[in-house]
């Protein structure tokens, strides 16, 4: 038997394979097509402390192997989340995360404090990266100043696995993971999307309805694979790698550049049982291999 | 399955067919064990769908989605209005009105003769009234131009085409007080209420067009 387990902080996932925040739903959604206990974590959609209707339609717009979207975290609120979807989610045998966002430091703050209340929530991720947003979002993950401040005052509220999720869009992304980090961030996932854009030439005009928004899909996956490799070296939390990871040889790739688990988003709107198939995929690599733990991979990258 | 519901298509082996395509279900054959649907080639993923031989597999998602609801009194007069390849849905749902008794009338609009398909189909079901913008088959013009329109009555009217022509007829159903459900053809990633990507505006905010829709009730959608 291959022992799949990993550590994050004090919380053990059954295995390295999450699902990204915003592309699982609330993980009922697929509750249809797979058995959800599989699952080593799931990460639920961006939730902020007022309810947001998120942007105009178009949200959305197909690019080469991948998509770009603006959906601007449209949720109806943590307490509603707490009120309504907590008591819905709360029997899945597998760790549920919360996705956190917000505008003002201060949103951050209630929201992970009303989240820490919630026995069968293990940890948040706090989302310091979202590029969809006009305030906030991506604003704070975009400095080391604004991304250590975040993550300082969430920390002192939050007492449960602190993951914080990083952007894409900066210059040093180590030097912001390093910073997050130093004020207590128990692991770190990364990327976010990549900010980009989409243009209906015949029309002369933007495809989305707010000109830029995030590109995700296998078209990232080289830049994500650079930064978690680089942000492994950097730091010694664990690291969860995500971006544009289709199946368990995209997977087992971000394992070796350092990732102690892995999350799969824009997959999960293609194929709604990639993440079985990843897990799967990942254990009959390591039986190959004769490796007895994922751990025998994890960061193995021989350069 | 239900008229009025679609599928997710994978087209595979191409970089610009990353996601599924939605495509409605025009007709669902029990008998032969016959899922239809009707493709315009439009981009990489419908120019492919179109390549496919008998007995190709397909991997498809379904059913998704809401569907066509029927008219409460069973007496009602029921009008389908399709514009191009909107007209897909409105086949299955025709077959299921006449099979509930309903009297079912179709308005089927297209740019020339060449664009109404289906139409011995569609026959099979209820009167067909046509409109084309070149005068090629039927009265010229568009649906809402139609003079069946102002000679004859009807009690509820669906629709699915392109969205100014939704929009006309969902205004002259305002307009005459009668019962109207619109099919909407928004851009999705997921087809499933996963990626909150398709949403129209609604008078209980956004919502997803794949799991509160595709069909919706006029009164709900803030045109």
């Amino acid at each position: 038997m291959v022992d799949l387990k990993i550590q994050l902080a004090k919380l053990q996932l059954k295995n390295p394979v999450m699902t990204a925040s915003g592309t699982f739903g609330y993980g009922t959604e697929y509750a249809d097509f797979i058995d959800i206990s599989r699952i080593g974590g799931i990460v639920v959609k961006g939730t902020t402390l007022r309810e947001r209707q998120g942007n105009p339609y178009p949200r959305m717009a197909e690019t080469p192997s991948g998509m770009l979207n603006a959906v601007g975290l449209q949720n109806k609120g943590v307490d509603y989340f707490i009120q309504h979807i907590y008591p819905e989610i709360k029997s899945f045998d597998t760790e549920i995360f919360v996705n956190v966002s917000g505008s003002t430091l201060e949103d951050y703050i209630i929201a992970s404090e009303k989240l820490n209340a919630l026995d069968k929530i293990p940890g948040i991720e706090l989302n310091i990266s979202c590029p969809n947003v006009k305030e906030g979002g991506m604003a704070f993950g975009t400095s080391c100043l604004s991304a250590s401040q975040v993550v300082k005052a969430v920390r002192r509220v939050y007492k449960n696995e602190l993951m914080v999720k990083l952007s894409p869009n900066v210059t040093d992304i180590a030097e912001i993971a390093k910073a997050v980090e130093n004020e207590g961030a128990d692991s770190i996932s990364l990327i976010n999307t990549m900010l980009g854009m989409a243009i209906d030439a015949e029309k002369r005009k933007p495809i989305l309805s707010t000109i830029t928004g995030g590109l995700s899909g296998p078209a990232i996956k080289p830049i994500a694979l650079r930064m978690v490799w680089q942000v492994a070296k950097a730091v010694k939390v664990p690291v969860i790698g995500m971006g544009g990871i289709m199946n368990a040889t995209d997977a087992i790739e971000f394992l070796l550049a350092g990732a102690s688990a892995i999350q799969i988003g824009t997959a999960n709107f293609i194929d709604p049982i990639v993440s079985i198939k990843v897990i799967e995929g990942i254990e009959a690599y390591l039986v190959k291999h004769g490796c007895s733990s994922v751990y025998d991979i994890i960061g193995m990258l021989e350069t | 399955m239900l008229p009025g519901q679609f599928v997710e298509v994978r087209v595979d082996n191409s970089p610009n067919t990353f996601l599924r395509r939605p495509i409605s279900i025009n007709f669902v054959d029990y008998n032969n064990n016959e899922l239809w649907l009707l493709i315009q080639i439009v981009g990489d993923g419908t120019r492919k769908m179109s390549e496919l031989k008998v007995n190709d597999p397909l991997n498809l998602i379904l059913p998704l989605g809401n569907s066509f609801s029927l008219p409460q009194n069973t007496k009602s007069k029921v009008l389908l209005v399709g514009g191009g390849v909107g007209i897909a849905p409105l086949l299955f749902f025709g077959s299921y009105l006449k099979a509930n008794n309903f009297e079912c009338n179709f308005l089927l609009g297209g740019r020339s003769k060449d664009n109404l398909l289906q139409l011995n189909e569609f026959e099979q079901y209820g009167q067909v009234f046509t409109t084309t913008e070149d005068g090629s088959h039927g009265e010229k013009g568009f649906v809402t131009q139609h003079s069946v329109l102002k000679t004859q009555h009807f009690d509820a009217i669906y629709t699915c085409g392109p969205t100014a022509m939704m929009k006309a007829v969902a205004l002259f159903a305002t307009k005459n007080n009668i019962f109207c459900e619109v099919s909407l053809e928004n851009t999705m990633a997921c087809g499933f209420g996963s990626c909150l990507c398709c949403v129209t505006d609604t008078t209980e905010g956004h919502v997803c067009v794949c799991t509160e829709g595709p069909v919706f009730n006029i009164t709900k959608l803030k045109w």
